[in-house]
């Protein structure tokens, strides 16, 4: 037997639990319409993929999952869709979301579809996406889509199902277990599998469903799935409660039940994901508890998903002048509703209607007393009455400190308190601020970024702006300088000035140099003596060239070396400066001197010695068959071209 | 030594608190080169709980500038769209007493707007992408401009440089996911005169009182 720890705080209202288990599920007629909501899950709503007027069949995708955090849609019910747009749906709010209506065709004509004979054959990864494309989500009320929880992060110890329904009134999962148990527990012998059988499996019931525990019992005797049942205390079916009861370890604040290696899903998913394995049967149906002293009958309800509540209340003789409010899930953790034309979604698993007697309109809130009453009740171990101070006074830091979002909003705080102070309703609008300025602060550090990172940008811009300008000054000014005859001198005189500041820095590098060309003679003549033999013709001139070439560089700089010796005598410095300035001088009346004709015809002169020689190299290359014949002519034509348009400028200045 | 000091009580005491100070001043002056705090964190401060609209409705460019000219000693109800949370927020910061926003600045809006460009009728000038503190609207020249609806801050500082008026501030649509329980009403409120009577006085911290 399993060791039961004790659910922290709690309170027992009274269960009401007997109206609704007196029959079995029942099933209703197809309603007129069916309004099937894209987003009955946590995450992102999913995607539409039918249009309007499209006849579909039971079964048929209606939406596909859009991201991780999604789940499908489907058609209940063969039919034709005869919308796509926004319809209220089942949410506190009483706002609209995006919707599917589809006209029943009265055929339930089932689509194709097969499961898979045995699952074992295939690997988890496969069956998580038959689990996410089948739509299954959580049935316990937050809908959280299966298959994300079905892959965590870390590796699960213990996977426990929820089949505690603590909530008074509700009787929808106690009647699945007493009346599909075996299907039940192959679905958790399929969602083990998932999770790599994870060494515990539990099944977690509350003492106050003798029926559906002994219906399970009867099908574990061959199974390691423990069944373990304790004591009806509201909220012990809360996820975070339920595994305090049964493993005595605490869901961390803020993290999720698989950071201590636990998953915890509903009975009813374990079933849907039964259905969704071995019958290839997507999420189209729930069942639900219809109940409450303003209907008649009382009973639970195989529902298609979508099926408008008004039409469920007309099956059980709803008496509207009776109820005092219409209230989609439970009396502690629902929500009133108004309008009577929305559907039954995935998470909807309870209708209540009750009469005036047994939900009186609460009493005026009167000032907190500081009983701790709430104190004791609430499951979290948080301190209600100092968050009510604090949510009242918009406190929102002290209620971060107080640990306001570990609250999962139960209402056993409002449910004890003498001063009828609607506890909860406080925490839900703090919770809400508080997520509010949260994101706010998210989009703000986000501007605040942007701008501070254009401003770095334009200053940026200006600066290379300004760095640009300056280098154009500069240019400008050495453009002005260097330009005209002063300007050259002046390029001289400072090239003398160069050389006199330090003739032996000259003179080191001029013996660097000499040595280089040394070096690079000798190895020219190394490479023309192992050429002698056995190579073409070509080769052998170009090494012969090369020496040459390195012969007459080293000459060069032999004589420039004797230039730039260090001269004992500095009087002679400033002549050889002098002598520049006079060659630069000398040049620049030469250029001066020159008139454009005498200009052009120098430039024709030179040109035609260059079409002589590329005439020359030509014929070689044409005799020689060599492969660069192509380059040479076009060289040549080139060339010719420039000849030919100087020759026309000439005629032109002569004329 | 301990006779020096019984003979001379005044100068030892002296040379004791001296060289006490040497020592501390030591510390702190280490301390304050090896814990310099880089930047001036009160503006960072008071930078984080201005809005980042970065509308220059304050008569500075930005909000960080802003934050600057109060910690040089500006007023600090000169932002509209923080409105009153956020002068009480710096207020109680800076310990001063929250004034009114000051109307010369503008109006508090409960409503957030953000741009939206009529996309048929740009011309494509650019000009409201410079003006965007944000680099929230994204075009080039001669090709139409659209507004990236989450970085917008709604600022609307785009609206006026616009040649052809093709900009528009539109509220932000409600949907569900913006939704939030509202408080509850208060005890007071609750409270109808002729209820009143039934409970005692502390209840409703002397309502009931003429």
């Amino acid at each position: 037997m399993r060791k039961i720890w004790n659910l922290i705080g709690g309170v027992h209202p009274p269960e009401n639990k007997h109206q609704s288990v007196k029959d079995s599920v029942g099933s209703l007629p197809l309603p007129e319409k069916l309004i099937i909501p894209l987003n009955q899950h946590i995450g992102a709503p999913s995607k539409a993929i039918v249009a309007i007027g499209d006849k579909v069949l039971k079964g048929q995708v209606l939406a596909n999952p859009k991201g991780v955090l999604s789940a499908g849609v489907h058609a209940p019910t063969s039919g034709l869709v005869s919308d796509i747009g926004d319809h209220p749906i089942p949410h506190p709010s009483g706002m609209s979301a995006h919707c599917i209506t589809l006209i029943p065709d009265g055929e339930d004509q089932w689509i194709a579809h097969e499961g898979l004979s045995n699952y074992r054959d295939h690997v988890p990864e496969k069956l998580l996406e038959i689990i996410r494309l089948s739509g299954v989500a959580g049935l316990g009320g937050a809908g959280f889509p299966t298959a994300v929880k079905l892959n965590p992060q870390k590796p699960i110890s213990t996977l426990i199902l929820n089949g505690t329904e603590c909530e008074p009134y509700i009787t929808s999962d106690d009647m699945l277990m007493r009346e599909h148990p075996e299907d039940i527990v192959q679905g958790i012998e399929i969602l083990s599998y998932i999770l790599g059988d994870p060494k515990e499996v539990v099944i977690g019931v509350e003492d106050n469903k003798p029926e559906a525990y002994a219906a399970l019992k009867s099908y574990l005797k061959n199974t390691t799935i423990e069944l373990a049942t304790f004591e009806t205390r509201y909220p012990s079916g809360g996820e975070k409660q339920l595994i305090q009861i049964l493993t005595g370890t605490e869901v961390p604040a803020k993290g999720l039940p698989s950071d201590i290696g636990i998953a915890c899903l509903n009975v009813g998913t374990a079933y849907a994901v039964y259905r969704a394995i071995v019958f290839g049967e997507p999420l189209i149906s729930r069942i639900t508890t219809v109940t409450g002293k303003a209907c008649t009958i009382n009973r639970n309800y195989e529902i298609l998903i979508g099926t408008p509540i008004s039409h469920l209340l007309k099956h059980n003789a709803f008496n509207k002048k009776n109820c005092s409010r219409l209230i989609v899930g439970g009396p502690m953790m629902g929500f009133a509703l108004e309008n009577l034309d929305i559907p039954v979604i995935k998470t909807t698993n309870c209708i209540l209607a009750p009469s005036e007697e047994e939900f009186p309109s609460p009493q005026p809130a009167q000032a907190c007393i500081r009983c701790g009453m709430c104190a004791e009740a609430c499951p979290a171990s948080l301190l209600p009455q100092q968050l009510l101070w604090y949510a009242q006074s918009k406190n929102y830091e002290k209620l971060e400190v107080q640990n306001l979002a570990d609250c999962i909003e139960c209402g056993a705080c409002s449910y004890v308190c003498p001063s009828n102070i609607p506890l909860v309703q406080y925490y839900r609008a703090s919770k809400g601020e508080m997520k509010k300025q949260a994101e706010e602060k998210v989009s703000a550090d986000r501007a605040r970024q942007r701008f501070e990172f254009q401003k770095n940008r334009k200053e940026k811009e200006i600066f290379a702006k300004k760095v640009q300008r300056d280098v154009r000054l500069k240019a400008a000014a050495q453009a002005n300088k260097t330009s005209g005859t002063e300007g050259i001198i002046q390029a001289a005189l400072d090239r003398a000035e160069a050389k006199k500041s330090s003739p032996e820095d000259q003179h080191s590098r001029s013996t660097r140099r000499i040595a280089r060309f040394e070096d690079q003679l000798r190895s020219a003549q190394e490479k023309l003596e192992s050429l002698k033999e056995g190579v073409t013709s070509d080769q052998h001139e170009q090494a012969k060239a090369a020496v040459e070439d390195a012969k007459i560089r080293l000459a060069e700089a032999i004589s420039s070396h004797g230039l730039s010796m260090p001269i004992s005598n500095p009087s002679e410095t400033p002549d050889s400066a002098s002598e520049a300035i006079t060659r630069a001088q000398a040049k620049v009346t030469i250029q001066a001197g020159l008139s454009d004709e005498e200009k052009l015809c120098n430039t024709i002169v030179s040109l035609t010695a260059r079409l002589e020689k590329a005439t020359t190299r030509l014929e070689i290359a044409k005799t020689e068959g060599s492969e660069h014949i192509d380059a040479f002519t076009v060289a040549a034509d080139k060339l010719k071209e420039k000849l030919a348009t100087a020759e026309a400028d000439l005629s032109k200045i002569r004329t | 030594m301990y006779d020096i000091i019984i003979q001379h009580p005044l100068y030892s005491a002296l040379l004791a608190l001296a060289g006490l100070s040497v020592i501390f001043g030591g510390i702190l002056g280490y301390a304050a080169i090896k814990f310099k705090v880089e930047g001036d964190p009160i503006v960072q401060q008071i930078d984080k709980l201005l809005p980042q609209t970065q509308c220059g409705q304050c008569g500075y460019p930005g909000c960080k500038p802003y934050a600057q000219a109060i910690a040089d000693g500006d007023t600090i109800n000169k932002c509209p769209p923080g409105g009153q949370t956020t002068i009480n927020a710096i207020a109680d910061l800076l310990d001063v007493d929250a004034p009114s926003l000051d109307s010369e600045h503008g109006e508090e809006s409960d409503t957030r707007t953000i741009a939206y460009i009529r996309e048929d009728e740009c011309i494509g000038c650019t000009k409201c992408i410079q003006a965007c503190p944000v680099d929230a609207i994204l075009g080039a020249a001669k090709l139409m401009h659209t507004v990236i609806v989450s970085e917008c801050t709604g600022c609307d500082l785009c609206v006026d440089p616009c040649p052809v008026d093709c900009i528009d501030m539109l509220p932000v649509r409600k949907g569900l996911s913006d939704w939030k329980w509202g408080l509850p009403p208060s005890v007071r409120e609750q409270l109808t005169p002729s209820k009143l009577s039934d409970i005692i006085a502390s209840d409703t911290n002397g309502a009931n009182t003429p």
